[in-house]
């Protein structure tokens, strides 16, 4: 008899700190990411600002995690998990193009053609920009940011 | 038998089963053009044509995954809290420089389509193709553009920079290691961050910065400078 309790009551304690110890913050995780996305809906649609709700919501997880009021832990697990497997979420989206491939077929060139050009211009005026702001010390701050690379 | 190919169960599922064998197929191979979203896509168009199940079926259980797009995106706030120590070191370098590759993106892929002729759908659902997916497609929602269409346009934008952009980059003389990896993450969102993180972590964090950086540039001014735009070259 005292051989099973032995047994069995580690397992139960095991139960009971898995549920304590897993689930509570779960739901704490959950309560605080659509939380922030129902207050960034709220904001969005009262004000009529044309940002994302979503948008709104992730500036204001920034802004509760900088005042403190939310701790880093607290949204750690499932935000790893959404952030880890965010391209899995816009497979659906994705999967739409099959409506609008002849819209594609018909303006197919200026599509790649202007997102090519684009990209080109994006990739070397940012990075000008960057070099020549580090360059002149003014801007740079106070520290030699080579260590920041 | 074609209900239960139709059924939400199944459908959700099947996107999983996709992108598994979308990530499985680009660890093995260690191609970039192996795009995981896009070796999926492509399994689930050919699976539903080869079985003539209509998109309307199939969304009515994607959306289910799709709908986790906007909390994926709030958790965002996460990483760009982490990098915020790193931004405010070097805040003008990189804020002005973002505002930069933000405004040159839109501005240069709405012109361009434009003097080719594009239809105005089309170069709205261009403007956000430079941030990464989630955003680009809020974005486009938000402008009025076609989000499957915006979509697929940023993934073949990020697996195009990822790429050629070091090479790019080296042709247009950018050599500051710094301003390369941020760039990066400005004009490749994700799939240039991960190039940037196969060359070194550094690089990577840098990219980040762009890609979340430049995301929400993107997301506050898009409107405004369509807007802009508008005033000098109706669309």
């Amino acid at each position: 008899m005292q051989v099973i309790f032995r047994l069995i009551l580690p397992l139960q304690t095991q139960f009971d700190l898995i549920i304590s110890i897993d689930l509570t913050p779960m739901i704490r995780q959950c309560v605080i990411i659509f939380g922030c996305l129902a207050i960034g809906e709220f904001i969005a649609s009262v004000t009529g600002i044309k940002l994302p709700a979503s948008i709104i919501g992730m500036l204001l997880l920034t802004l509760l995690l900088k005042v403190g009021w939310v701790k880093v832990g607290w949204v750690k697990g499932i935000s790893d998990f959404l952030v880890k497997n965010l391209p899995l979420f816009f497979v659906p989206p994705g999967v739409a193009i099959m409506l609008y491939l002849d819209v594609i077929k018909a303006n197919f060139w200026s599509i790649v053609v202007a997102s090519v050009v684009s990209t080109v211009l994006v990739l070397s005026l940012t990075g000008w920009t960057h070099q020549w702001l580090r360059k002149s010390s003014y801007f740079s701050g106070k520290t030699n940011d080579q260590t920041t690379a | 038998m074609k209900s239960f190919l139709q059924s939400e169960v199944f459908i959700v599922a099947f996107v999983f089963l996709a992108y598994f064998a979308g990530r499985q197929i680009q660890k093995r191979t260690k191609l970039i053009l192996l795009n995981p979203i896009l070796i999926a896509v492509i399994i689930i168009i050919v699976f539903l044509s080869a079985f003539k199940i209509d998109y309307k079926a199939f969304h009515e259980g994607s959306k289910l995954i799709e709908f986790f797009l906007k909390p994926a995106v709030v958790a965002l706030g996460v990483p760009l809290y982490q990098q915020l120590e790193k931004i405010k070191k070097q805040a003008i370098p990189i804020l002005v420089s973002q505002l930069v590759g933000c405004v040159v993106g839109i501005i240069s892929v709405v012109l361009i389509a434009k003097a080719m002729g594009a239809p105005k759908e089309i170069i709205y659902s261009l403007a956000p193709k430079s941030v990464t997916t989630p955003i680009a497609i809020e974005v486009s929602k938000t402008i009025n553009g076609i989000p499957p269409l915006t979509a697929s346009v940023v993934i073949v934008v990020g697996i195009f920079g990822a790429i050629f952009g070091y090479t790019i980059m080296k042709w247009t003389r950018v050599k500051n290691p710094v301003a390369q990896g941020l760039s990066m993450g400005t004009a490749a969102h994700a799939v240039g961050t991960s190039r940037s993180m196969e060359i070194s972590p550094k690089f990577g964090a840098m990219s980040s910065i762009g890609l979340i950086v430049n995301g929400i540039f993107t997301a506050i001014l898009t409107p405004y400078i369509l807007e802009l735009i508008n005033i000098w070259f109706p669309l």
